[in-house]
């Protein structure tokens, strides 16, 4: 087990607490960019997409993991940066003004959305924000001018000066980079006020006030924040897989991106990767395992009942997620042989009778 | 003018008036409580101080200034902190991060300053962090400084959310009965930190309470309030003996 020697308070500021996490971090960051040297053409593929799911993993962990704002609608931030990214494509712009435009007009959307979500709470926002994503999809399939209606519409591959990126290889790297910058960005506002206003307001939004958090303001500000991530992540999404069509953003999507905050951890954002990780890999092993069935095993809803399997074992067996079943074994070994069964089980919360609607 | 006054106070929530007409005046430096029974409108007066609830009737003043319908995260800019009877503290964060809340008053930066982790923001946060030590120090907290208050027991609970609060630098402190649930000794612990905060730290106090032991300890002058209406008010000697008061809470001789 490690000690941590205490000796100033910027250490506790630190992007990184000590050599070793400096070590795995880095080994992890080289492994990644080093990946279109020593990858093939598949896992290039999958890991291209668990860096676009990342981005809305981070996303949407500050939203539901940190503000303790539910969605069930960012699919449809997605579907605003994809269709933003295609039309700007289309028209020649560059990406260095796209992708900020595609994560601007997803904030502004976010924005319209938090507006109501700043009176409601739990299951009524969850309510609120899955009619936001069928609204959105509705646009995008009758909006034909614009969005090229069901028909769907192509997107060019991404150009930058005139080059065309690879996808192995210049588009992953355009990826990797705004994966990781999200990740930074997510971590700097965690360990700054912003961050703490947040978690403040997830936890009790009533003494979160009484200190002076502004809770219209930092509600408005998460929302925002989210759906530009995801705008991004949109944006990338409708490069990497060509063409777009309203039916790629519906509910099921949106239930699939919340899964990835779920399954890897509710409040942490390494399960944000963990999760998107878990979640691109399922289909495919999926699709494997399909081929050991016998045909009357395999229906084509197979992998929405596996989703769904999954949910709701994660939900009732390990609640922290694929990273809290991580810390679980990590401490296991730490602290080997004293390690006891209820070492992060939650003290009883006192009873809140005082707690206002 | 008056440092905090409160003027014709009152609200209903349907048939039952909670609280109606009450009126008192709190002096810069003293230590001001309010007594009654069990729903006499103690903490229905805190929330309406502090405009979680808006009034009926009647405004709050604070150093000349209405507050009465401004927002609750206004009111704790203005420099009045709370802690709540039955602790509303952050659960899944540890002690040093709850009290890192209460700073949020005194932030300086901005939204993007924060995504990039500027220099400013670096040099701010050392500054709430200095500034959160002095409350550890104050409460003796040190020992708690990295645990998860979700684990924590309820006494210390108590005084991480009296650090909270302390923790915003407030000119006017509201308790809402600091000794529940704690044991004897820890009681004795808050009297002497109340004192402490009134003579130390130069904040007026502003509390509900009901251990009348602690009450004449600390306070300087008592309200007594019986079915949200104020029956007596001067020192603690006075009204404890007062005939209402002793009515109210023992019922006619």
């Amino acid at each position: 087990m490690r000690f941590i020697f205490k000796t100033s308070y910027a250490q506790d500021l630190r992007l990184f607490q000590h050599g070793g996490q400096v070590f795995w971090y880095g080994l992890l960051l080289a492994a990644l960019f080093s990946a279109p040297a020593w990858a093939g053409e598949y896992l290039m593929t999958q890991l291209v997409f668990v860096a676009i799911y990342s981005l809305v993993g981070f996303g949407l962990m500050m939203l539901t993991g940190f503000t303790g704002q539910v969605s069930l609608g960012h699919a449809a931030f997605l579907a605003v940066g994809a269709y933003t990214e295609a039309i700007l494509a289309a028209r020649g712009v560059p990406i260095f003004v796209s992708i900020p435009a595609a994560a601007a007009l997803a904030a502004a959307v976010g924005v319209v959305v938090g507006l109501p979500a700043l009176r409601l709470k739990g299951i009524y926002l969850a309510i609120a924000t899955l009619a936001f994503n069928v609204i959105v999809e509705e646009i995008a399939a009758r909006w034909e001018s614009v969005t090229n209606g069901n028909a769907g519409m192509p997107v060019a591959p991404v150009t930058l000066f005139g080059h065309e990126l690879e996808p192995d290889r210049g588009f992953y790297y355009l990826c990797l980079l705004l994966a990781v910058a999200a990740c930074l960005a997510c971590i700097n506002l965690l360990r700054s006020p912003t961050g703490r206003a947040f978690v403040a307001i997830r936890d009790s939004e009533v003494s979160a006030s009484c200190m002076g958090v502004n809770l219209a303001m930092y509600k408005t500000i998460s929302f925002a924040f989210s759906a530009a991530l995801t705008g991004v992540a949109g944006a990338l999404y409708a490069h990497k897989v060509g063409f777009i069509s309203p039916e790629q953003f519906s509910l099921l999507v949106s239930i699939e991106l919340i899964t990835i905050v779920i399954l890897g951890g509710v409040g942490f954002l390494h399960g944000a990767v963990l999760g998107a990780a878990f979640v691109i890999v399922l289909p495919q092993a999926i699709a494997v395992a399909k081929d050991f069935l016998p045909p009357t095993m395999a229906p084509s809803g197979l992998q929405a009942v596996v989703f769904g399997i999954v949910l709701i074992l994660v939900i009732i067996f390990e609640p922290m997620g694929l990273y809290g079943r991580w810390l679980k074994i990590r401490t296991w070994f730490e602290l080997f042989p004293f390690y006891r069964r209820g070492m992060f089980r939650r003290q009883r919360t006192y009873t809140k009778t005082e707690r206002l609607r | 003018m008056s440092f905090f006054r409160v003027e014709n106070l009152g609200i209903r929530f349907g048939g039952v008036v909670a609280v109606d007409g009450v009126s008192f005046e709190v002096k810069k430096g003293e230590v001001f409580t309010i007594i009654g029974p069990n729903g006499a409108g103690k903490t229905t007066i805190f929330n309406l101080v502090c405009l979680i609830y808006p009034p009926d009737t009647g405004r709050v003043v604070f150093e000349g200034r209405e507050i009465t319908g401004l927002a609750p995260h206004r009111v704790a800019e203005l420099g009045i902190a709370r802690t709540f009877q039955n602790i509303e503290l952050f659960e899944h964060a540890t002690v040093l991060q709850n009290l890192l809340i209460g700073r949020h008053r005194h932030r300086r930066t901005r939204f993007w300053q924060d995504l990039l982790f500027t220099p400013a923001v670096r040099e701010a946060e050392l500054a709430q962090r200095e500034a959160v030590e002095r409350v550890i120090d104050f409460l003796e907290l040190a020992k708690y400084r990295d645990s998860l208050v979700a684990g924590l027991p309820y006494g210390v609970r108590k005084v991480v959310e009296l650090g909270r609060a302390l923790a915003t630098e407030p000119r006017l402190l509201l308790l809402d009965e600091p000794s529940s649930g704690l044991n004897p000794e820890e009681t004795d612990d808050m009297a002497f930190w109340i004192e402490d905060i009134k003579k130390q730290l130069g904040i007026t106090v502003l509390m509900v309470e009901h251990d009348m032991n602690l009450v004449s300890r600390v306070s300087d002058r008592v309200l007594a309030l019986n079915e949200g209406r104020p029956i007596a008010e001067g020192t603690p000697a006075e009204v404890q003996s007062h005939p209402a008061v002793v009515e109210a809470y023992l019922g006619a001789a």
